[in-house]
């Protein structure tokens, strides 16, 4: 590790320090990953501390006044953008809703991109993998609208707004050991973000797509093995395992396996579930859009 | 391309510029119409500034109180924005926002619902009914979400992380391109295209206390003009009157109006609910006057008045500003906004679960138990590029602009929720016509080589300058400049200390150095964006300095009143061989039926009358 030599700032007077909650307040070592795909290590760099703030706000200090070029990617600083993600200390959080008093006090504090995805450059991870599996799902369909208009149950679309609180941060998709640990899963599985959106378009009260066996044969969600990391991480607390992943799963699996439904079907003369070939033709998702990087190679 | 600096080109019948709520409606129009389209944004997509609004969507759908209708809601916005708005946008789009929102259902949005199933709307300041189609509070995830999926579903090329630093023009003065840079890699890319529509948002990262995101730097207002275009009414800005003010680290971030749609109050340190004091004989007649009144409102809105807690967002940022300068201010500064002894702790936490999560998170504060801190915060401009109503069209052919980026809708002052409504009506109008403009142009007009490559070599001017400025110092300057000299109350002195300061300001920034490397560089990014900042700061400046008056989100210490002389006017704004001149410009007068609505609604209003009609308004001095 390298060490950049630099005097931290004047401290706070005695009385303005007293009036501070207990926690750390000389001074703050900060040890940021900088580097971009050719390698790199952390730097260590020390700064006052101040009240109240989060670690994306020392981030900025450092970069107004040490480290200029220091690349970060961020926007809203609110928490509702996720642009953020970054693994603080070793756990994937949002720097900007990470409060530097719930850090351990006195120890240096590390921060490195997102593991899962290939390096930009410093903090900023190359996350367009993810916007590529965002064009491969089998857009809404939606019910013909009746001439009064759409009805729905607050009781029905709850189910589906818990899913569309997700701010795409990514993190999910960072600590999920299928892809975390295989690069070579990228290609056949799409990650605990975007199960949960196929499990909102799956529950939507006005959605009319079978995407069954595109999720299964496409998708990937057999691979999850429920290790329910993604909904440990999720800054939003959606319970991506219990109300997306799992549900997904059982309907994945009735849709092949139950005799019953399968006579249902027969008797009902419902059409059965489109393949995945099928679905990949009806959505027009994956058209043209475009790529700019080595990562998410997906077919 | 064959210039001295290595530059990747393509060529669109469209490009976009901005991916907020604006550009991706516009994007999907334009999709939908047939053109090949380019979406260029400035972050990853899906991260734009609509993410943050919070409350909901302004469009008068009647589905909670039948008697709201178009009328009513363009009421309101010409009222509320103190009748400097266009009248032709503010009738459309009241016309127009009820089809907007509907069709973001048949897109997959969720929006909460009534009991009988139809889309549930909320009470906002300013709107005579409830009429904020929401979800919780981030009725912003949820539109740029739907937008986004469509417009993916469409099969849009999106260009992420991608900074416009020009507009490229034609020898006949049309638009016909623009060019910027990757930020991920630091390459140049340069487009053709026979239609631009700009979708840039706002400028409010030039103040510094903001609501607004990183991306907030004014870039489309600046490219606009640059490229000749005129910008109108640059001084109205709005300051939204809850923004949080501690931590410091959290000061700005917005709070959002549905806290007091859904029953919060204010109150000043000696537990005082003081905006009964703030109440302007312009809104006397609608407004509650007595606690009783006010809370009632909530559950009869044909019997009651508004409580003033909701009176129009520059109205409550002053009268806010006020009380802390009397001293009745919070332990830090601001205001309490109250509604943890108003509403039980599941309703706060079903209602507003974002704003509880904020204040938890950030401030340590449970919003269910105790009353928030709060404050005013840069949030809107209401100012922006001159653009025709119908078509979005600026002043410089083949150039449109919708959302906030474009001027005139909201006049004077914006009312919550017609700003995502405003994306969506002018975000489609804008994509339409540049489409129209587009198909009926053969061919594709060439790249402009010169303009391309004079633009390469000004960015990488910045690399060049061995101890130069550092780029965040002058933003900071740059911010407590606009933050002391052309905040909420302005003055004729402070406002030619901002213009002298904003010319030194000019010079420096001419001055900045960049240190290393081109991919993913911050500090370049930085001193790219304080071009467009300073274009911005320097309009808002000279149009305050002209405006001698007090009308909505734009208010004068030395002319507290406002002049209906100066509600016949535009200032408008324009760069001419380096030089900024702002001029009054007549506006175009409202047709006598759209003028008699207004009188009607108004008449009506007052003979729906109310039972304390005749009690006395009082009114303290709200401008000091």
């Amino acid at each position: 590790m390298r060490a950049i030599e630099q005097a931290a700032g004047p401290t706070a007077p005695a009385g303005a320090e007293a009036a501070l909650p207990a926690g750390p307040v000389a001074d703050l070592r900060m040890r940021l990953w900088r580097g971009d795909s050719k390698g790199g290590d952390f730097v260590e760099y020390r700064i006052e501390a101040a009240e109240g703030e989060v670690v994306l706000d020392v981030v900025h200090r450092i970069q107004a006044t040490q480290a200029p070029d220091l690349a970060v990617r961020w926007n809203c600083k609110a928490g509702k953008c996720g642009s953020c993600s970054a693994e603080i200390n070793g756990r994937p959080r949002l720097m900007c809703m990470t409060r530097m008093s719930t850090l351990p006090a006195g120890e240096p504090v590390t921060i490195s991109p997102m593991r899962a995805f290939p390096v930009i450059r410093d903090l900023v991870a190359d996350v367009s993998y993810n916007y590529e599996v965002a064009k491969l799902i089998p857009s809404f369909t939606p019910q013909e609208k009746p001439p009064e208009g759409y009805r729905m149950q607050q009781v029905d679309v709850e189910r589906g707004q818990e899913f569309r609180k997700c701010i795409e941060c990514f993190l999910c998709q960072n600590v999920c050991h299928v892809i975390r640990d295989h690069e070579e899963n990228k290609e056949r599985y799409a990650g605990p973000r975007f199960f949960v959106r196929l499990a909102e378009l799956e529950m939507h009260p006005l959605d009319t797509l079978d995407r069954r066996a595109y999720i299964r044969e496409r998708m990937g969600v057999g691979y999850c093995n429920i290790t329910k990391c993604c909904t440990e991480v999720c800054p939003e607390e959606i319970h991506i395992t219990d109300n997306a992943i799992i549900p997904l799963k059982e309907r994945v699996v009735d849709s092949r396996y139950d005799p019953i439904a399968w006579l249902g079907r027969r008797i009902l003369s419902r059409p059965a579930p489109m393949t995945a070939a099928q679905v990949a033709e009806r959505t027009r998702a994956g058209r043209g859009a475009r790529t700019r990087s080595g990562s998410g190679s997906l077919g | 391309m064959a210039g001295k600096h290595e530059v990747e080109t393509h060529g669109y019948d469209v490009v976009v510029i901005g991916a907020g709520g604006a550009g991706m409606r516009a994007a999907v129009e334009a999709i939908e119409k047939g053109c090949k389209t380019a979406l260029v944004c400035k972050s990853l997509l899906g991260k734009a500034h609509t993410v943050m609004a919070e409350g909901g969507v302004a469009a008068a759908l009647g589905n909670v109180w039948p008697q709201d209708n178009w009328k009513v809601h363009f009421r309101d916005t010409m009222r509320g924005g103190k009748m400097l708005n266009n009248w032709r946008m503010a009738e459309l789009h009241a016309r127009e926002a009820p089809d907007r929102v509907l069709e973001l259902e048949e897109w997959g949005a969720l929006f909460d619902r009534t009991e009988d199933g139809r889309i549930l709307q909320r009470d906002f300041g300013g709107h005579r009914y409830a009429r904020l189609a929401h979800v919780g509070d981030r009725t912003g995830l949820e539109l740029i979400r739907t937008t986004q999926q469509r417009a993916v579903a469409l099969g849009v090329d999106v260009f992420m992380e991608c900074k416009v630093v020009r507009l490229l023009k034609g020898d006949d003065g049309a638009v016909n391109g623009a060019v910027g840079f990757y930020r991920e890699s630091g390459d140049f890319v340069a487009f053709s295209a026979k239609a631009v529509v700009l979708a840039t948002g706002g400028v409010g990262k030039t103040w510094k206390f903001t609501s607004n995101s990183w991306e907030s730097t004014g870039d489309g207002h600046a490219l606009a003009l640059w490229a000749g275009a005129d910008m109108i009414d640059m001084e109205c800005v709005q300051f939204h009157p809850t923004g949080m003010i501690w931590p410091l680290s959290a000061r700005g971030l917005l709070v959002t109006e549905g806290v007091r749609g859904d029953g919060g109050v204010l109150k000043n340190s000696a537990g005082e609910r003081f905006m009964f004091d703030y109440i302007s004989p312009y809104f006397a007649a609608e407004t509650a006057d007595s606690v009783e009144e006010a809370d009632r409102w909530y559950d009869d809105k044909v019997n009651y008045r508004r409580p003033p807690e909701l009176l129009p967002r520059d109205e409550v940022a002053r009268a806010i500003n006020s009380e802390v300068k009397a001293g009745r201010g919070s332990q830090h500064g601001g205001v309490y906004l109250d509604i943890a002894s108003r509403r039980s702790p599941e309703y706060i936490r079903r209602r507003l679960p974002s704003m509880y999560h904020q204040f938890k998170q950030l401030a340590d504060v449970d919003i269910t138990a105790v009353p928030m801190e709060i404050g005013p915060t840069c949030h809107y401009i209401m100012g922006g590029v001159r653009v025709d109503a119908d078509t979005a069209e600026t002043t410089v052919p083949g150039l449109f602009a919708a959302g906030e980026v474009a001027g005139g809708m909201h006049g004077a002052n914006r009312l919550g929720g017609n700003s995502l409504s405003d994306l969506l009506v002018f975000g489609r109008r804008a994509g339409l016509a540049a489409a129209e403009r587009a198909l009926g142009q053969p061919g594709a007009p060439a790249v402009a080589e010169d303009q391309v490559e004079a633009v390469a070599g000004h960015c990488l001017a910045f690399f060049g300058r061995d101890g130069g400025e550092n780029p965040y110092d002058l933003h900071h300057e740059l911010q407590e400049t606009m933050q002391d000299l052309v905040g909420i109350i302005r003055t004729a002195s402070e406002l030619e200390d901002a213009r002298q300061r904003l010319g030194e300001l000019g010079d420096r920034v001419e001055k900045v150095g960049v240190t290393g490397e081109r991919a993913f560089n911050p500090s370049w990014h930085m001193a790219i964006d304080l071009e467009s900042m300073l274009a911005c700061a320097n309009c808002t400046t000279l149009g305050a300095i002209e405006r001698r008056e007090s009308r909505g989100g734009h208010t004068r210490d030395d002319y507290p009143q406002a002049d209906p002389e100066l509600e016949r006017v535009n200032m408008v704004t324009r760069l001419t061989d380096g030089r900024y001149s702002v001029t009054p410009e007549p506006r175009p007068a409202m047709p006598a039926e759209l003028a008699s609505l207004l009188e009607e609604a108004e008449a009506e209003e007052h003979g729906a009358g109310d039972p304390a009609s005749t009690s006395e308004v009082k009114v303290k001095e709200g401008q000091g």
